[in-house]
């Protein structure tokens, strides 16, 4: 295969080079203009040879087994098949792979006797595939070759490609979108189809790991998580990330030196570029222990090692760059005349800030806190090392809590099948979770537009 | 004009004086005034200070735990070869045959049995499970040391390791105070921590296998993620007519920016595993989940740069012929291509330190051995601080750290690289 494709832009090389040379020889000596260059020429033939060619191979190579399959189907041995099912498409499987040599026995002697037909028939369909390939190469680059002539425009044909490439290339994002959209909606309308979407969205107990067959839905009750999600991820973190992001922005934007600011912005960013798993071991290791000493030593024996405040406060960390970048962003949108109205007629630097500056950005920063809420929800890490895995529906931040994102990793990572309602169950709460962010994306940037248009 | 100016005072005010400022009232007013100005100072500069600390915090557990993943305790271990029972011929050492002629000698079984009557009963314990690999090798390094007694340095069990470095249990301690004692014990540079891959005995893991995992998972990810994130915000920016299609080629792209990265674990899971059935846990389904995630941070990166781009530059093109795609690919493209690799940096920085989607595409098995091709069941750096994180044993804790302490330095160097770039390269138009 590989040496197919080699040949075959071996020939593109060809053809290359042979129409460069053919423009060159008839501008040489003529003093018309133009519209293209020898390379467009080049680049017009080789294209032509290489492109059907490999589309066609890459055809063939998806329909190929099903022909092979067709012509074994035909052979003597096959008779002996069984009708249909499981068995059948397993003595099938097992003597394709013997055929292709990649295992060496076989279970079923049935298959054994098929795996020479198969080898058989592979090959023929790969010398058939080669030799269409190739004869298309000739074809498409010699019908190409033939049209190199001083007044053909081959560089229009070359560019109108391109720019098939590049909206191709664009289309790659709605494509992505639509992958996720379609793969968590298909398979949670399976899950959906086990379990009621009531007692998913409504139920308040959950415990994935004792699913009664008759009545699944009794125990992947999703309230519990939602509530810790938001606990973590809303209350807890922003508690954090709020007061220290928004005070640094109003600090290194209003008060700091030049240079103070262009020192500590810097070493606020990395906060956020360091990876969150290593965030993850901090909150387990260092953190986590903390706050339980802590709790036992004002009187709360039972505190968990695993508490929601240990994750919350490491994840608002985390987040404290996004907020102040956010907020650093709305208060320099404040047009200048405002600020320096409002010192003009003597109010104070930190009067000014808190009664002009920050009502005014204040639209901004509620965008920014929202997007950072998202990104807090979604934050998996931290949770999955520091967060604990029992679903409790709580307000004290010393108990256990769990979050969306870490089920669902503890979900997808047992041994289960791929259908049972616990691996399903992921892709509930990840279509959940997806709604939710796009949400909380679709309002923040609504609230961000909306304040922009009052300044500009 | 004058009007305006000298109008008659109105009637609300038409007893006012002016504000004394000297009047004790008001100095207190002011100095509370300037009071507060302060406090509320000193709250922003405490939170910047507070924000870096914890940055510092973090650093300082980070190289305080790891720094010493990357020392090795050793042994010296006497043995005396001759009377060892090693079914060895030296005249097989030399040559091709040598490698065979090892791996049936029973170094093994002769390593923990000249502990034993070295150290006593329990000898053999305080050697690493891979403490015959480095008799092996001393004997391949050097056959000569066959004929007699000689001392080989091999590493400490795990215990031992521990105790060595910090506080261990009380009976690691006494062996080491013992071995110190007799001199038989010394710290190196850990080697096997960079070239060795994952393992169960602390004392033998390294982070090399998933060092290669992530280089091939971030070779995919650039590969897919960079061609298609330029020629989109190229599209996007320079040619895409204003329409319907345009729009939710837009708004798709800033939403996927902001999509949580465990989804683009759910989609690999489902459409490449799932879907396309591509093998679990390889590399190169991890470079695609994670392309997917990288490219619009590519293409608003992207975008940015190609915006900054002065208009007369592509009116000059036009003006003397150009096309349009010569136009973007002769001039735009270059200009605003330290500003594109800028942003990818960024996007694969972010990549090489993400770790939740590829859990979910199954890669976070136990592999003892490098990937050797896309293919191959692979794990990453941060997957293996996230699996060895996990680990009970105190030996993995340092392991842990030292590897963060890796990845920090990679993170570290790509984003100096991506911020000297943009420094170098940055134009004022």
């Amino acid at each position: 295969m590989l040496a197919l494709f080699l040949v075959i832009a071996g020939l593109g090389l060809i053809g290359w080079l042979t129409a460069r040379l053919r423009a060159v020889s008839f501008r040489r000596g003529s003093t018309a203009r133009f519209s293209s260059l020898p390379s467009h020429f080049g680049g017009y033939v080789a294209l032509w040879t290489v492109l059907p060619a490999a589309l066609f191979l890459c055809v063939w190579s998806a329909t190929s087994p099903a022909l092979v399959t067709d012509r074994v189907l035909h052979d003597p041995a096959a008779a002996q098949l069984p009708p249909q099912g499981f068995n059948r498409a397993a003595i099938l499987s097992e003597a394709r792979s013997l055929a292709s040599g990649n295992s060496f026995g076989a279970f079923n002697p049935l298959s054994k006797k098929l795996a020479p037909a198969y080898a058989a028939a592979q090959t023929r369909n790969d010398w058939i595939g080669a030799a269409i390939a190739l004869l298309l190469s000739f074809a498409t680059g010699g019908f190409a070759y033939t049209r190199v002539r001083p007044d053909f425009r081959a560089r229009t044909k070359i560019e109108r490609l391109m720019m098939a490439g590049l909206l191709a290339a664009s289309l790659i994002a709605i494509l992505t979108t639509m992958g996720i959209v379609a793969s968590l909606l298909f398979e949670s309308w399976r899950f959906f189809n086990i379990v009621p979407i009531g007692d998913f969205l409504f139920g308040t107990h959950w415990s994935p790991q004792v699913i009664d067959p008759a009545d699944p839905g009794k125990t992947l009750g999703a309230v519990p998580l939602f509530w810790g999600t938001f606990f973590i991820g809303a209350v807890i973190a922003m508690l954090v990330a709020i007061p220290f992001g928004l005070m640094s922005a109003v600090y290194l934007t209003q008060y700091a030196t030049p240079t103070a600011r262009r020192w500590m912005k810097p070493i606020l960013e990395v906060l956020a570029g360091v990876p969150t798993v290593v965030y993850g071991y901090f909150a387990a290791l260092t953190v986590a222990p903390a706050v339980r000493d802590f709790a036992v030593s004002i009187g709360i024996t039972w505190a968990s090692s695993e508490s929601a405040l240990a994750a919350g406060l490491v994840m608002g960390v985390m987040i404290i760059p996004f907020v102040s970048s956010m907020a650093d962003d709305s208060l320099a949108a404040v047009p200048d005349a405002m600020r320096d109205g409002s010192l003009a007629m003597g109010a104070t630097a930190s009067e000014t800030i808190q009664r002009v500056l920050l009502p005014a950005a204040l639209p901004g920063v509620v965008g920014g806190v929202l997007l950072a809420v998202s990104r807090a929800v979604g934050e998996t890490m931290i949770v999955v090392m520091a967060a604990s895995g029992v679903a409790t529906l709580t307000l004290n931040p010393f108990a256990s809590a769990t979050t969306v994102t870490k089920q669902i990793v503890d979900l997808l990572t047992g041994e289960a099948e791929f259908d049972s309602p616990k691996t399903l169950a992921a892709f509930a709460l990840g279509l959940t979770l997806f709604i939710i962010t796009l949400l909380l994306n679709i309002v923040a940037l609504t609230v961000v537009k909306r304040y922009r248009e009052a300044y500009e | 004009m004058s009007d305006i100016a000298v109008a008659p005072p109105t009637s609300s005010t038409p007893d006012r004086v002016p504000t004394d400022w000297r009047t004790p009232e008001m100095q207190r007013r002011i100095r509370r005034r300037y009071g507060a100005e302060q406090r509320f100072r000193l709250l922003g500069l405490a939170a910047v200070i507070l924000s870096a600390g914890f940055l510092a915090v973090l650093l300082v557990t980070m190289v305080m735990n790891g720094a010493s993943g990357f020392l090795q305790t050793r042994i010296a271990l006497p043995i005396d070869f001759p009377s060892a029972g090693l079914m060895l011929d030296p005249a097989r050492l030399h040559g091709p045959g040598a490698d065979l002629a090892l791996a049936g000698a029973g170094i093994e079984r002769a390593t923990d049995a000249a502990a034993i009557t070295a150290f006593g009963k329990d000898g053999d314990k305080w050697l690493s499970d891979g403490a015959w690999l480095n008799v092996r090798e001393a004997v391949k390094r050097d056959p000569a040391i066959l004929r007699g007694r000689s001392i080989v340095w091999v590493p400490a069990a795990d215990t031992i390791d521990v105790a060595a470095k910090r506080q261990g249990d009380p009976a690691a301690e006494a062996i080491v105070t013992k071995l110190q004692a007799a001199g038989a014990i010394s710290t190196g540079f850990n080697l096997p921590f960079l070239t060795a891959s994952d393992s169960n005995d602390p004392t033998r893991a390294g982070i090399w296998g998933a060092f290669k995992g992530s280089l091939f998972t971030m070779l995919v990810t650039l590969l897919i993620a960079f061609p298609i994130g330029v020629l989109s915000a190229l599209y996007l920016e320079e040619y895409a007519p204003r329409n319907r299609w345009t729009d939710l080629i837009e708004v798709s792209i800033n939403n996927l920016a902001a999509v949580p990265s465990i989804i683009f674990g759910l989609l690999g899971l489902a459409v490449f595993l799932g879907t396309f059935g591509m093998p679990r846990s390889a590399s190169i389904v991890g470079g695609l989940t994670l392309a997917l995630m990288t490219m619009p941070v590519i293409v608003i990166a992207g975008r940015n740069a190609i915006k900054a781009v002065p208009p007369s530059i592509r009116d000059a093109a036009l003006g003397i012929g150009a096309s349009p795609i010569q136009v973007v690919f002769h001039h735009v493209l270059p200009l605003a291509l330290p500003g594109i690799l800028t942003g990818t940096i960024i996007g694969m920085a972010r990549a090489l330190g993400e770790t939740a989607p590829l859990l979910m595409i199954g890669m976070r098995a136990f592999i003892a051995s490098p990937p050797a091709r896309l293919t191959d069941p692979a794990t990453v750096l941060p997957v293996q601080i996230f699996l060895w994180s996990d680990q009970i044993d105190r030996g993995f804790v340092e392991k842990t750290s030292a590897a963060i302490i890796v990845l920090l330095v990679f993170l570290l160097a790509m984003n100096s690289f991506a911020i000297y770039l943009r420094n170098k390269f940055e134009t004022r138009w």
